[in-house]
C-alpha cells in the first residue's frame, strides 16, 4: 500500500502529467492468476514485428480495478459465462445425440491448442469457431452457432482457458506465410471516412489516451474477453468490427478470409506473450 | 410578413453559401496552407467551439488537450495541445491543417476533415461525405483564431 503511493507520487512528478496505470510505467512482465498461474504479460517482440521492441498485454493498461477483476476467478465476471458454456459443452444436441462431453471426455486435452490458433490446414485458415462449429454440425447433426453468439464465446472461453498460461505460439511460416502477410497488410490498411489503420493506433500511440481510453497494442492473448461496456464475453472478431466502424469504415464481416487473416497475423504479434482467456477490459 | 422576410433571408444565404463553397477536390493548398475560405462566410467561432468538442463532428479532444475546455473531461495525447495555436500558426496554414493534416504531416494520424477521394471502405452513411461541413471547417478554423 505505502509502496503504491510512492510509487505513485514518484511516477506524477516523473512524467509532471497524468501517469500510465502503475503496472504500464513498473517494468511489470508476469502476473500471477489465483495466485498460482503465471502469465508474461511484457516481453520482446518478435523479430517480424518491426514496429515494437516490446509487446504488451492489453492487461497493463487497463485501471488498477479492471486489472484486479482478472487476477481471480472469483472475481472474473467472464466465469458466469465460462459456466454455462461448461453446461452446453455436456448438453445433447443434433441428430447424432451427442454432447460435446460425450467424445470429450477430458477437458485437459484442449491444452495448447488456443495458443497455436489460428493454424492453416490444406489451404485453409482455421480459428477456434470453426473448429467447435465443424463438431457440430458434422459429428452432432447440429446448427453451427453464429461466431459472436453467447453459446459460440461461453465455450470458446472454456476451452480457451485449458492453454492459460501457455505462451500463444501461431505458425507464421511454411502454409501459414500467404494468410500471414494478408493479415500484415490488413493492419497497415487505411480505411474509412477517419482514415485510419490498425498499426496507427495500436503500433503508434500505444499507452497514449484517446479521449478517456488508453490505447493498448490490440493484442488478442486475452479473447474471448469479458468488456465491461457491454458486460458480456466477447468474440475477437467482434472487437475488429468495432474497431473498424469507431473508424467509419464498412467492417469486413465476422469469419471471413479478411478477419480471419488479420486473427492470424495480431495472434503472431503476441507470440510470446501468455494466453489469457478469458480476461477482463473495459 | 415576418415569416416570409425569414424564409427569403435564410434562401439568400443558403444559395450565397452554396454558390460561393469549394468543393473538397477543389480546395487549393500552397505549402500545406489554404488561403481562401472555403465557403466566403466568415466563421463562427462560437460554432467552432462547439464543432470542436462534438464527438460526432471534430471531436478534436479525443486527440488533442485544449485547456480552452478544461470542464470537458478527459482530452486525449494523440496530438499536441493546442493551446496559443493562433501563435504558431497563420488562418491559411489551420485551413489546410483541418481539410487535411496529410498535406503537412505526412502520415499523420490526423483525420482529414475536408476530403471525400482516397479513402477506403468508408461506412455507407458516411460515403461521398465530409467529416465537415465546408462552413463547419470555417467556424473550426475561426475558433482556433482565437487560441492565443
Ligand atoms: C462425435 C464425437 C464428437 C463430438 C460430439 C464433438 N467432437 Fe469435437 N472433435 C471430435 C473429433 C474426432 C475431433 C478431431 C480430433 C483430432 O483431429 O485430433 C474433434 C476436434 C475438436 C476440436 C479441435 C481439437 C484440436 O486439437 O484440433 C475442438 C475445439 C472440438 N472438437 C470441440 C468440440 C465441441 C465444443 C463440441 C460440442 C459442441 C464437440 N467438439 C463435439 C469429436 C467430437
Ligand atoms: C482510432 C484508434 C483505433 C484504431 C484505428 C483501431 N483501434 Fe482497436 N482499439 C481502440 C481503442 C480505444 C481500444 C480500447 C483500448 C485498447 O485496448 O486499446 C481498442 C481495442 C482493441 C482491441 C482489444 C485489445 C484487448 O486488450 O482486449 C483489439 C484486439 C483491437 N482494438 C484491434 C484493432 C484492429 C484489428 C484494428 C484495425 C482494423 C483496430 N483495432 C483499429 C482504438 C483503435
Ligand atoms: C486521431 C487523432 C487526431 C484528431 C481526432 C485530431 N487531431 Fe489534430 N493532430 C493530431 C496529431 C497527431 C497532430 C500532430 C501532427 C503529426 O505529427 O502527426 C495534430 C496536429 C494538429 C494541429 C497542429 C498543432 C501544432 O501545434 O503543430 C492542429 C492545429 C490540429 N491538429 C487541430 C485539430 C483539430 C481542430 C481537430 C478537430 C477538428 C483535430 N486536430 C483532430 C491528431 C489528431
Amino acid at each position: 500500500m505505502i509502496r503504491k503511493a510512492l510509487h505513485a507520487a514518484v511516477s506524477l512528478v516523473l512524467s509532471g502529467a497524468l501517469a500510465l496505470p502503475l503496472t504500464a510505467e513498473e517494468h511489470i512482465s508476469e502476473i500471477l492468476i489465483n495466485e498460482e498461474i503465471p502469465i508474461t504479460v511484457r516481453t520482446e517482440a518478435p523479430p517480424y514485428v518491426e514496429g515494437l521492441d516490446e509487446i504488451m498485454s492489453g492487461w497493463l493498461f487497463r485501471s488498477e480495478e479492471t486489472q484486479a477483476l482478472q487476477l481471480d476467478d472469483f472475481d472474473n465476471p467472464s466465469f458466469v459465462f465460462v459456466d454455462q458454456g461448461m453446461d452446453l459443452f455436456n448438453k445433447v444436441e443434433g441428430t447424432a445425440g451427442k454432447s460435446c462431453a460425450a467424445c470429450h471426455q477430458d477437458l485437459g486435452e484442449f491444452a495448447g491448442l488456443r495458443a497455436s490458433l489460428p493454424r492453416v490446414e490444406d489451404g485453409k485458415i482455421v480459428t477456434m469457431e470453426d473448429l467447435i462449429n465443424e463438431c457440430r454440425v458434422e459429428r452432432m447433426g447440429a446448427e453451427p452457432w453464429k461466431w459472436t453468439s453467447t453459446q459460440m464465446t461461453s465455450v470458446n472461453a472454456l476451452i480457451s482457458m485449458q492453454s492459460r498460461g501457455m505462451p500463444v505460439n501461431v505458425k507464421v511460416d511454411g502454409e501459414a506465410r500467404p494468410f500471414w502477410e494478408k493479415g500484415k497488410e490488413l493492419y497497415y490498411t487505411r480505411f474509412g471516412q477517419l482514415d485510419l489503420a490498425c498499426a496507427n493506433c495500436h503500433e503508434n500511440n500505444y499507452g497514449n489516451m484517446i479521449r478517456a481510453d488508453r490505447l493498448s497494442q490490440g493484442q488478442i492473448n486475452g479473447f474471448p474477453t469479458y468488456r465491461l461496456k457491454n458486460a458480456k464475453l466477447n468474440a475477437v472478431q467482434a472487437r475488429f468490427k468495432g474497431c473498424m466502424k469507431n473508424i467509419r469504415a464498412e467492417p469486413f464481416k465476422v469469419g471471413s478470409e479478411e478477419f480471419k487473416a488479420l486473427e492470424l497475423y495480431l495472434a503472431s504479434r503476441g507470440n510470446g506473450l501468455s494466453v489469457e482467456a478469458p480476461s477482463v477490459r473495459n | 410578413m415576418r415569416n416570409t422576410a425569414i424564409t427569403l433571408a435564410a434562401f439568400l444565404l443558403a444559395a450565397g453559401a452554396a454558390h460561393a463553397q469549394t468543393m473538397p477536390s477543389d480546395v487549393v493548398f500552397e505549402d500545406g496552407a489554404v488561403a481562401q475560405s472555403l465557403t466566403g462566410v466568415p466563421g463562427d467561432p462560437a460554432n467552432g467551439r462547439a464543432v470542436f468538442k462534438n464527438r460526432k463532428k471534430g471531436n478534436c479532444l479525443a486527440c488533442h488537450v485544449n485547456s480552452d475546455l478544461a470542464d470537458e473531461q478527459f482530452h486525449g495525447e494523440i496530438g499536441p495541445p493546442l493551446d496559443g495555436v493562433a501563435e504558431r500558426y497563420t488562418e491559411a496554414e489551420l485551413r489546410g491543417i483541418i481539410v487535411n493534416a496529410k498535406m503537412v504531416f505526412e502520415d499523420t494520424i490526423m483525420p482529414a476533415f475536408y476530403r471525400v477521394d482516397g479513402l477506403n471502405r468508408v461506412l455507407k452513411k458516411f460515403q461521398g461525405k465530409t467529416i465537415l461541413t465546408a462552413q463547419e471547417v470555417e467556424d473550426v478554423v475561426a475558433y482556433l483564431m482565437t487560441l492565443k
